[in-house]
């Protein structure tokens, strides 16, 4: 079973930010990476992304087995961008620079190279901002304090029992898997592709009716309990925003304003260096 | 199509979500080089099938959102959206399709289940995950399209084989609460 990032308690100051808090900033992160394509902004970020990540003492261990995955993605992506559009930094910057032939059509070209740099500066500021929200977020406090924003409970609930429920899934998946096996299905590549999802559902139907029959077990433990009949809940893991909460909102707040201020001020989302 | 949003459906949008992240590793590869069939998707139009858009909606978004975050690190959010359009499409039909009450499994259902699945991906894969992947990552054009289809393909043949065993298959050992008649 591959490792999954998920929560670890500790004791830092970004550990004390109520969920809510994380979850704008990580939201706003995602936002202003996705929209700007401002070499400075970014690498700005990336800095900025790798101090918090630091601040919040997450370990190297806790997330390398992902951190691989990512790298591979990564470079998949920049490659069959190079296959499919090599002249994207061309089209984008407007100059080109030719600095070697490789074949065909294809020519390095030096607006490529940094349209594919942007690509990957992209991907880094992000993956710290994820890897913080998920090892550094309660579920069940999250739930809590999404609540205590005058979003609908229903959705906080829903929001945890996810979180709360996909280890458990995950072990009965791997037991039915492993009691399937133990009877002789082939999972691997050597079977045909119609029996390898053959083989797969022969894993999933079991899950699934599983998982149907807990859906009706929790909803009715949920009903006797009375869920649902009040408009408001009262939460055991509530946290109040404090000080920190505040300065931490008003900090992406401005963070978002002035990043976005800066990519649109010449009117295109790319800071171009061939000008 | 049945718009009802009670207990049932808060904890079929939390474990469905669970499940569909649970089977995000789980990936059967194809012929083609670096292209997998994700019985995720299955999971998703089944539960979609049975409870409705909202459900498949939010299971689409959330569930492809969490999921992509905690085993791969990062979010593409041009691919969460879509998701979700492939679930509220198919939850839509979720009361023709009856597969609680053990109406699914005729040919008119798997038909209709298949016909609702396909116009679905496509709007999904084909439009909404491109676009967004211009719109916002500023990637190339014929690679996005090129992407899209593939994932169209892999999943109309997940969903096409998968799903349709899976409602047909709960349908069966469902209650069949159409089966009693009336007796003068």
């Amino acid at each position: 079973m591959a490792k999954i990032l998920s929560y670890e308690e500790k004791d830092t100051w970004i550990h004390r930010l109520s969920g809510v808090t994380k979850l704008i900033f990580f939201l706003m992160w995602c936002l202003v990476s996705m929209l700007t394509y401002d070499t400075r902004i970014l690498l700005f970020m990336v800095a900025f992304s790798l101090v918090v990540f630091k601040i919040s003492r997450t370990e190297w261990k806790q997330v390398s087995a992902v951190f691989k995955l990512i790298m591979l993605f990564l470079i998949l992506n920049v490659i069959a961008i190079f296959i499919f559009s090599p002249d994207q930094g061309t089209q984008v910057y407007g100059s080109r620079t030719v600095l070697f032939h490789i074949a065909g059509p294809y020519d390095l070209t030096r607006e490529q190279l940094f349209y594919e740099l942007n690509v990957v500066i992209k991907y880094f500021t992000v993956i710290p901002a994820v890897f913080m929200f998920l090892v550094t977020t309660n579920p069940s406090e999250f739930a809590a304090s999404m609540n205590k924003l005058g979003i609908n409970y229903n959705v906080g609930y829903a929001i945890s029992i996810a979180l709360r429920y996909i280890p458990d899934v995950q072990d009965e998946f791997t037991r039915i898997k492993h009691a399937q096996e133990a009877r002789g299905i082939e999972m691997s590549g050597k079977a045909p592709l119609f029996s390898r999802i053959k083989s797969t559902a022969s894993i999933i139907f079991p899950l699934i009716f599983s998982s149907m029959d807990r859906i009706d077990t929790v909803s009715n433990a949920m009903e006797l309990r009375g869920y649902g009949k009040h408009k408001k809940r009262t939460w055991y893991m509530e946290r109040k925003l404090k000080r920190n909460d505040y300065l931490t909102i008003a900090f992406t707040v401005a963070f978002t304003i002035v990043a976005l201020t800066i990519t649109f001020a010449d009117g295109s989302r790319f800071y171009n260096p061939f000008l | 199509m049945k718009l009802k949003f009670g207990i049932k459906e808060v904890v079929a949008i939390g474990i469905g979500t669970a499940l569909f992240v649970a089977l995000t590793e789980i990936q059967i590869p194809t012929p083609i080089p670096n292209t997998y069939l994700q019985p995720r998707m299955a999971i998703l139009a089944f539960l979609a099938a049975v409870f409705g858009p909202i459900v498949g909606g939010v299971v689409g978004l959330l569930g492809h959102a969490l999921g992509d975050a905690m085993f791969y690190g990062s979010v593409w959010w041009s691919w969460v959206f879509p998701e979700a359009v492939v679930g509220i499409g198919i939850g839509v039909f979720a009361s023709k399709f009856a597969v609680k009450e053990g109406g699914f499994g005729n040919t008119k259902t798997i038909v209709l289940f298949n016909v609702v699945q396909v116009i679905a991906n496509a709007v999904a894969w084909i439009l909404v995950a491109p676009v967004l992947d211009i719109l916002i990552y500023a990637e190339p054009a014929n690679k996005v399209f090129i992407q899209g289809v593939w994932a169209f393909a892999g999943n109309i043949i997940i969903i096409g084989v998968l799903g349709t065993l899976l409602c047909a298959g709960y349908s069966a050992i469902g209650a069949k609460s159409s089966s009693l008649s009336k007796e003068d």
